[in-house]
């Protein structure tokens, strides 16, 4: 067991005694081992990796004075559409797409000489010019890393690292420097906004939770992140999970809290497996537990694993779920600030926000409001996926344009087609179109534009993307994860989902659209709590922004983005068509008939759209429209 | 305390806790699936929205009074949404109404009425769930749930019995026993609050009314009935009489014209559980000890103290619950054939409770492997079947019950309120001037509201600790209490049923706060009228000792667990 820190002076001497290590070990190879590089192999790499740093002959020609160089799985970095990613330190290069095949050579050429393996390097798609370094690369050269500053630089595994990094730095600052009214008080200028979707001030919920006349306070974290495509809050808790834990201290202090949980999804295991770890090492080593760097103040940490209710994702419905009992929204007030978990004042924050505690209270609040914009503070995290070049983890200042995400630091739509929409927000969001591209993104701008900043999830949609598919994508979402308590949602979910389901199947009617909107202001206006509440937007701003798709599926039978299964029409091309008879023999319904020297020719009316005779026909003569 | 403006009508409000307690208040019955007083706010239904000023919407169960507030009831769009809702509700639920036992009586129906839902325009559900037909008590009927969770809630908070719980998500949820096990198979305790609870079809009463119609019309079947105390305040009320009012000699007359040969008053047994009772509470206090006593009457009780406080169940007195006691006796006085006529004896009790239909199956309450009852009809039941067979109650005049087993004494009536089993026990200790030391025993605290009170009796120069508790959840609470010291008592009262047998699970339900107090008074007011006030003064029953359970009251008066 590691020595445990007891006051501010050996946090420090510490630090400096880390630092210096991690300056020994000038060589780093950090192998990315977030979820997304670990899918693409990344852990055979940092397994090929080590073994070859395992050699004790290697020696570091370019830097003389290292003994050796050493290998670190990192957090996120962030550029997952070209992992598994290798940076090496100090040379500061990044690799992509880095296989097993490729360590030896990366060892011979760039650890043991320090020169660059040129073909392994991000290449710029617009100008075609390599990247040598992260920094010039266009994904990262649009961002500012506050919450991200060094998930990916150091091994998040490893506590000390974590402090080398400065992590714990601000923690003892507040306990030694700030009363807990001074924490609460910078928090709040800082005007630090909850990133869980809300957007509410997080200052305002302490100062709440603090002023509380119960003394049995809780802090709680939520970590369950179920919007489709979004992992943001996953890579931190991943990649840094001492930023998160240290900003829940601080909080902690703050209000006065004695413990505290953190709730992860189950789906998450890299995360619960690293926090489980940095709690016990953060314990170990006295920053969490009694007697905290021996200020007199203590607080215990807990980790609660969810089992995948979306709605878990809901405060209350959270705290319910913690508590052991079913995960299912209750009626407020009481506030959780009041009445949350186990009926004590909680302060309830996602991931990120208290991952932006510690630079607040390091830098100041004039510091974090000089990022972003005025009413919308600092940086934002961004699951950028979809039909974008460059998918991954961005961490952007609000304010941005949704143009520069998705076109400087995405890279443009992928293999040049047309831009359709952004869908932001995820289930509770809604989409932005063309025209909207431009606008500020902030927690209040895209309020004006129908939609919500939400946790963070960027679905880029091309012209290849039906509108109506996507409506009835979230609603099938929205509809399957309800918890099933308030009528509206439950029930208004569920009619939504089946007017979606007709409209693109082909029998839609247009008073469909009136019954859409009818049942969406019912919904938005009546359900209980706030996943309910914003389930149709995704179906309304769809409506509002791409009607045109709608009507074209209802009165025409048409999918214009040809996504629709059942509005395909598959045809026979006369001219290609050679009278082989392969379609007609894989088509599972025999809605194909021809004979020989006779072009075939299908009939739409026996066609279930299946599409078998494409795959069969050798001679591409099917067409589908 | 505060005014606010409801529908442009100032109106005042001071502890209510929340908006709809003062919107009703006002007189405004602003329509709700999922709201009851007593029960937790759960916020499900969505049906008590209002709209305040700035055109803000929210559940007004939810939503605390405040001072100058301005509130909507019934805008046009809230009238829209409401009717949306119901719409809704009925797509998703079996509609078979026009069958349906709760046909008239359903608050879904009632308010689809109201709001003027005439059409459905999503699909109809198919039925997928087969019914819950485990319990003798009540049946369940998944299909016609609406989620409101008004069972679970009364289950979990006021009984504390947890049998039945939400599963599943979205349109999936349903209400069920853990892991679907058929309800007879969990600690459910039958006391029926879930029923009373159920605004539709999908809990009612397990009736036995058909069986029991046959046996009435079959002339070798000799029929008799016993009517419960609290059954007497709660028909009146269905056939357009007063909440509350006495209409005892009306039931007997009623029954008697169903084909009842002998209607006899169960409170005749009630004395004979007191005479027991307090024989044997008389005998453990001087003994000294174990204590506490807990009274035997509620089946419900019984049941759930054996499966959740197993180590209290010899606590619990042996004697026969009054169902019990005057079956018992009835059928050593039908025994001999001059009183049976030589037919068949059916034996029928018409009870306020759905747990006596389980209590009626007991092993240990057989005798020579009989029943000593063979049915019972809740109150619910029995308003039915007047109804059915054209019974004009409200114009058919009274007729006393049949002896010898038609009177009990004023302690026996009080039976059905909550503390009055306790009242009535402590009667036969009453010494001195008969009326000012009952009077005396009335204001010890044995009597009042909320569902715990604790008073001390003065007998004979010592102190009774004594306790009455209603609702299970509360003597969950005082039962752990006494295990760990904290609390001690002599002598216990517990009815499973908040308010006691009044409000038991086969009683009408939709019993407003007017009407729960109704029928509290009316046991009371009828108590007042009798003549005889203490359970060792009802001459008949003093009389059986000397003959019918001469030397055998131990076979034929007590329970032998």
């Amino acid at each position: 067991m590691s020595e445990k820190i007891t006051s501010i002076d050996e946090l420090n001497t510490l630090r400096e005694k880390y630092h210096e290590a991690v300056k020994k070990e000038d060589v780093r190879i950090l192998v990315c081992a977030g979820t997304g590089c670990q899918a693409s192999g990344s852990l055979k790499v940092w397994e090929k990796m080590s073994e070859l740093a395992k050699d004790t002959n290697i020696t570091v020609e370019f830097a003389t004075h290292v003994k050796h160089p050493h290998v670190h799985k990192s957090g996120c970095l962030g550029f997952c559409e070209q992992g598994p990613l290798v940076r090496i330190e100090p040379l500061g290069v990044l690799y992509t797409k880095v296989h097993p095949e490729d360590c030896e050579e990366i060892f011979d050429v760039t650890v043991k000489r320090g020169e660059i393996v040129n073909r392994l390097l991000y290449k710029n798609k617009i100008t075609g010019e390599e990247c040598y370094n992260q920094d010039e690369i266009p994904f990262y050269k649009g961002q500012t890393r506050v919450v991200l500053k060094t998930c990916g630089t150091i091994d998040p595994e490893s506590i000390d690292e974590a402090i080398s990094a400065g992590e714990y730095q601000a923690l003892a600052k507040a306990l030694f420097t700030m009363t807990p009214d001074e924490v609460i008080k910078t928090v709040l200028d800082s005007k630090l906004r909850g990133r869980g979707g809300g957007g509410f001030i997080a200052g305002k919920k302490w100062q709440q939770v603090a002023g509380q006349p119960e003394k049995i306070r809780y802090v709680v974290c939520n970590g369950d992140e179920g919007d489709p495509g979004a992992f943001m809050d996953c890579s931190i808790m991943e990649g840094d999970p001492h930023r998160m834990i240290e900003g829940m201290i601080i909080a902690a202090y703050a209000v006065g809290a004695q413990e505290g949980y953190i709730y992860v999804r189950a789906e998450y295991p890299l995360a619960v497996k690293r926090l489980t770890l940095a709690i016990q090492q953060a314990t170990e080593r006295g920053l969490l537990g009694d007697n905290i760097l021996g200020s007199g103040f203590s607080f215990k940490l807990n980790i609660n694993r969810g089992a995948g209710a979306f709605v878990c994702g809901e405060g209350s419905a959270l705290t319910a779920s913690i508590e052991g009992k079913r995960g299912m929204p209750r009626v407020k007030p009481p506030r959780t600030v009041e009445q949350g978990l186990f009926a004590k004042p909680t302060v309830l924050n996602n991931v990120e926000t208290y991952a932006n505690v510690p630079q607040i209270i390091l830098d100041g609040a004039e510091w974090y409001r000089s990022i972003g914009t005025e009413n919308s503070p600092g940086t934002k995290t961004f699951a950028l996926t979809g039909a974008v070049r460059n998918t991954g983890l961005v961490e952007v200042p609000f304010g941005i344009t949704p143009r520069k995400i998705i076109f400087d630091i995405g890279g443009g739509i992928r293999d040049d087609r047309k831009f359709k929409a952004v869908q932001i927000g995820g289930p509770s969001g809604g989409c932005l179109t063309e025209a909207q591209l431009d606008e500020p993104l902030d927690f209040d701008s895209v309020k004006k534009l129908g939609v919500i900043v939400g946790s963070g999830g960027l679905v880029v949609m091309d012209e290849n993307t039906c509108m109506v598919e996507v409506a009835r994508f979230f609603m099938e979402f929205t509809h399957r994860e309800s918890c099933g308590k308030c009528v509206p949602c439950r029930e208004g979910t569920l009619r939504m989902l089946e007017i979606l389901e007709r409209i693109v199947a082909g029998n839609g009617r247009m008073e469909d659209i009136d019954e859409l909107r009818s049942l969406a202001d019912l919904i938005i206006n009546t359900a209980l709590c706030g996943l309910g509440k914003s389930a149709p937007l995704p179906v309304v701003s769809t409506l509002n922004s791409f009607m045109d798709e709608y009507i074209e599926h209802i009165q025409n039978k048409k999918c214009p983005a040809h996504v629709c299964q059942k509005l395909k029409q598959y045809t026979i091309d006369p001219e290609k068509c050679r009278s082989c008879s392969k379609c007609a023999r894989g088509c599972p319904v025999q809605a194909i008939d021809g004979k020989p020297k006779v072009p075939y020719v299908i009939d739409q009316a026996k066609c279930i759209k299946c599409g078998a005779c494409m795959s069969a026909c050798p001679f591409k003569a099917i067409n589908v429209a | 305390m505060g005014k606010m403006i409801i529908d442009g009508m100032p109106v005042e409000f001071t502890d209510e806790q929340n908006i709809l307690s003062v919107i009703r208040k006002a007189g405004i019955d602003l329509p709700t699936l999922c709201y009851h007083s007593e029960l937790s706010i759960y916020g499900a239904c969505r049906l008590c929205n209002v709209e305040d000023d700035r055109g803000r919407m929210f559940a007004s169960c939810s939503e605390r009074p405040r001072d100058g507030m301005k509130i909507k009831t019934s805008t046009p769009r809230l009238v829209r949404y409401r009717r949306m809702l119901i719409e809704l509700m009925l797509a998703s639920h079996h509609r078979d109404c026009t069958t349906c036992v709760k046909s008239g009586d359903c608050e879904l129906q009632k308010l689809a009425h109201r709001l003027g839902v005439s059409s459905v325009r999503w699909g109809y559900k198919e039925r997928t769930h087969e019914k819950d037909r485990s319990s003798p008590s009540i049946v369940r009927d998944p299909d016609k749930c609406i989620l409101c969770g008004d069972c679970v809630r009364v289950c979990e908070g006021i009984q504390g019995v947890n049998a039945i719980d939400f599963a599943h998500r979205g349109t999936d949820a349903m209400v069920i026993p853990a892991f679907n096990k058929e309800i007879a198979k969990t600690d459910c305790v039958n006391c029926g609050q879930c029923r009373v609870v159920c605004p539709t079809g999908a809990i009612t009463i397990n009736t036995n009314i058909r069986p029991v119609w046959e046996a009435l019309a079959d002339p070798n079947v000799k029929v008799f009935a016993q009517v419960a105390p609290a059954v007497r305040v709660a028909v009146g009320q269905a056939f357009g009489g007063a909440k509350g009012e006495n209409v005892m000699g009306k039931i007997v007359a009623a029954l008697h014209r169903l084909g009842f040969d002998d209607v006899y008053d169960t409170t005749f047994g009630a004395d004979m559980t007191i005479l027991e009772e307090s024989k044997e509470f008389l005998e453990i206090f001087e003994k000294g000890g174990p204590f506490p006593l807990f009274t035997s009457c509620c089946p419900a009780w019984v049941s759930f103290c054996e499966k959740r406080w197993p180590e209290f169940r010899n606590n619990i007195s042996t004697s026969y619950s009054p169902l019990q006691m005057l079956a018992s006796v009835a059928r050593e006085y039908y025994a001999d054939p001059k009183n049976s006529e030589g037919k068949k004896i059916l034996s029928v009790g018409i009870m306020p409770c759905t747990a006596k239909k389980a209590e009626i199956l007991r092993e240990d309450l057989k005798r020579d492997g009989k029943q000593n009852v063979d049915y019972i009809l809740t109150t619910e039941e029995l308003i039915t079947m007047i109804k059915r067979a054209g019974i004009r109650f409200d114009l058919i005049e009274g007729e006393a019950a049949d002896m010898p087993f038609g009177i009990g004494s004023g302690g026996a009536v009080i039976f059905g309120n909550s503390g009055g089993v306790m009242e009535a026990a402590l009667r036969t200790l009453c010494e001195g001037p008969e009326r000012s030391a009952i009077e005396e025993l009335r204001n010890s605290g044995v009597r009042g509201p909320g569902p715990l009170r604790e008073f001390t009796f003065n007998y004979k120069g010592h102190e009774i600790k004594a306790a009455v508790v209603s609702g299970l959840a509360e003597a969950d609470a005082l039962l752990r209490r006494v295990k760990n010291g904290e609390s001690f008592y002599h002598f216990v009262e517990v009815m499973a049923c908040r308010r006691g047998c009044i409000m038991g699970g086969g009683q009408p339900a939709h019993a407003g706060y007017r009407t729960k107090e109704a029928r509290k008074h009316g046991l009371y007011e009828s108590d007042v009228n009798t003549q005889i006030k203490k359970s060792n003064e009802n001459p008949t029953a003093l009389a059986l000792y000397d003959t019918l359970i001469r030397g055998r009251e131990h076979e034929l008066l007590h329970s032998h667990r």
